[in-house]
């Protein structure tokens, strides 16, 4: 057996196919590695062994009958827990879920199995993806593998530290305001927030949903690019997932990106960014200038504006969509003498501080009186926001900026004012709110060596210009600038 | 901005939330902070600027909704979906007394 330490979609494939390893032999060096690694870093909150080595023999014995092997064959993943696995317990990081088994599989959860990955478990995530630092799970924050004392960003947390400290070949994440991109940041891996619509939505535990959407995180551009290839798509089950063809992303991935314009709004770059993370990524633009990318200066005058628009209609649809979880049908009960009594027993008691914090924010600006004046404003002033990206990308082919302010910080230090760590947020909610895809990928680290995130939005439905720019920064040695 | 003890339970009301003393004074100080830091978007003039709801209104239609054909299947689920209930009375989830007489 191969004592590669780490694992890509290819060298699965190639290993696989000079049977150097068979699927189940792989499965194993996987839960060993968590078994070791994971009481430690928390990434992953659920094991599914049964299910994972159920599809590593039907891959092994697709090998030993010599038939074509699917795309992902053999390759170890996880699933952030926000996303349903039929028989395997999905809590959303919530104690109101604690014991919830989904009656069905995700729509992505299908596609990755019916493309041979092996799904290992559910990770860890801030309590219904809601958070930047995975310290909302109701189940204990996740370390950062890279630097023990720290956070892995989040909300999808624990799927970054599971891809990072090597526990998985490849995971899906959730991103609803940067909760792909900003912990593959902080955790020094890529990950890839797509087009809105582009991927489906069903089964994914709904947070926001005009914006909730699933991608992957893996260790190399190319590898992002194999899942989302599998994962995109139309799907009956959800109605706004586009009708939009699937490129081959993984052929584009060479396509020469000298000549492209890469925009660089002023906004991305004033104050409030740390100098190391600031460096790091002006070396990372100038990177792609020698690439051949042409920088084109472009302001994007709404911005500053994106949190505040993000944080009222993100909860704003958050209090409507989890009015679901009342005692009645799954997960928690609290006993109460009435029906209304057992709801605010359940529910109080039932979900953790920021979630109820987010529900009472979005009650409020959906509430008598108050709706035109928070959540229709916001709404209007999302409008301003995708304006500036629908101009942007009249001019450029894509937009480079930082994915997080600051690199990742202690366990702890950033709990006690909300709004600060919503604050930082201010580069990826921007894409969230335009329903356009981005990828945060590596970029260098700072002197006290954590790793620090660039970047790179496209056009809707732009996946493949995205990830091209980004296989060629990885290919330039970005990862490592 | 100004959110009062008197905000935080109507709110609470509304959302079917139970707080504890201490929440409810917790929350009324943070909500005060994120909602005037949220007045920010009074700077805007959007008289004239519709709301967005939803990203998918394109100018391609592609790129719109689309909806599958409405067509009944058959969805026997029952019984895996109560076995995940707190108090299931097959077919039904059992909840404490509505109508009281």
């Amino acid at each position: 057996m191969s004592t590669a330490e780490q694992w890509t979609v290819d060298s699965v494939r190639a290993a696989l196919g000079a049977k150097k390893v068979s699927a189940r032999e792989l499965t194993t060096e996987y839960y060993a590695r968590i078994e070791k690694q994971n009481p430690e870093l928390n990434a992953f909150l659920a094991l599914c062994p049964e299910r994972a080595y159920a599809q590593a023999e039907r891959i092994d014995g697709k090998i030993a009958r010599g038939e074509p092997l699917p795309p992902l064959a053999g390759v170890p993943m996880a699933i952030k827990d926000v996303i349903s696995t039929r028989g395997v317990t999905t809590t959303c990081g919530s104690r109101i879920l604690e014991n919830y088994i989904p009656p069905y599989d995700a729509w992505a959860v299908e596609c990755l199995e019916r493309a041979g990955a092996v799904l290992l478990g559910k990770t860890n995530c801030d309590e219904f993806a809601m958070g930047s630092s995975n310290e909302n799970s109701a189940y204990g924050p996740v370390r950062n593998p890279v630097a023990r004392d720290r956070v892995p960003g989040g909300s999808s947390g624990g799927s970054a530290a599971a891809v990072a400290a090597g526990l998985a070949v490849a995971a899906l994440g959730t991103d609803t305001g940067g909760s792909i991109r900003q912990p593959g940041a902080l955790c020094g891996v890529p990950g890839m927030m797509p087009t809105y619509g582009r991927v489906s939505r069903y089964g994914l535990i709904a947070f926001a949903s005009s914006l909730d959407r699933i991608g992957p995180l893996a260790t190399s551009v190319r590898d992002a690019a194999a899942v989302l290839g599998v994962i995109a798509g139309r799907d009956p089950n959800d109605s706004t997932a586009a009708a939009v063809s699937v490129p081959d992303y993984l052929a584009g991935l060479q396509q020469p990106v000298k000549g492209l314009r890469i925009g660089i709004p002023k906004e991305y770059f004033a104050e409030g960014m740390d100098p190391a993370v600031r460096q790091k990524v002006e070396a990372g633009v100038e990177l792609l200038k020698c690439l051949g990318c042409q920088p084109v200066e472009l302001r994007m005058p709404h911005t500053d504006y994106a949190i505040a628009t993000y944080y009222v209609i993100a909860t704003a649809e958050a209090s409507s969509n989890l009015a679901r979880y009342d005692g009645v049908r799954y997960g928690l009960r609290i006993a109460g003498s009435t029906l209304l009594e057992m709801y605010k027993k359940t529910r109080g008691r039932g979900f953790g501080s920021e979630v109820k914090r987010r529900i009472m924010l979005g009650t409020y600006a959906l509430s008598a009186g108050y709706y035109d004046a928070y959540y229709l404003k916001a709404q209007r002033v999302r409008t301003l926001i995708a304006r500036d990206f629908g101009e942007a990308f009249g001019h450029v082919d894509a937009i480079i900026t930082p994915t997080s302010p600051v690199p990742a910080f202690r366990l702890g230090e950033r709990t006690a004012e909300p709004l600060q760590m919503y604050l930082a947020d201010i580069y990826t909610v921007t894409g969230s709110l335009a329903g356009v895809p981005g990828i945060s990928v590596p970029c260098g680290k700072t002197p006290a060596g954590l790793p620090v995130g660039l970047q790179i939005l496209g056009p809707r439905f732009g996946e493949a210009s995205v990830l091209q720019i980004a296989q060629a920064f990885e290919e330039a040695g970005g990862y490592t600038i | 901005m100004k959110i009062t003890r008197e905000d935080v339970l109507h709110v609470a009301e509304l959302a079917h939330l139970e707080l504890t003393e201490s929440e409810v004074e917790t929350y009324r100080r943070q909500l005060d902070s994120i909602l005037t830091y949220v007045e920010k978007l009074n700077e805007l003039d959007t008289v004239q600027v519709e709301p967005m709801a939803q990203v998918l209104a394109s100018a391609d239609p592609a790129e719109n909704i689309s909806l599958r054909e409405d067509v009944p299947r058959v969805c026997e689920v029952t019984r895996e979906v109560l076995s995940g209930a707190p108090d299931p009375s097959p077919p039904y989830f059992r909840v404490p007394k509505v109508i009281e007489r």
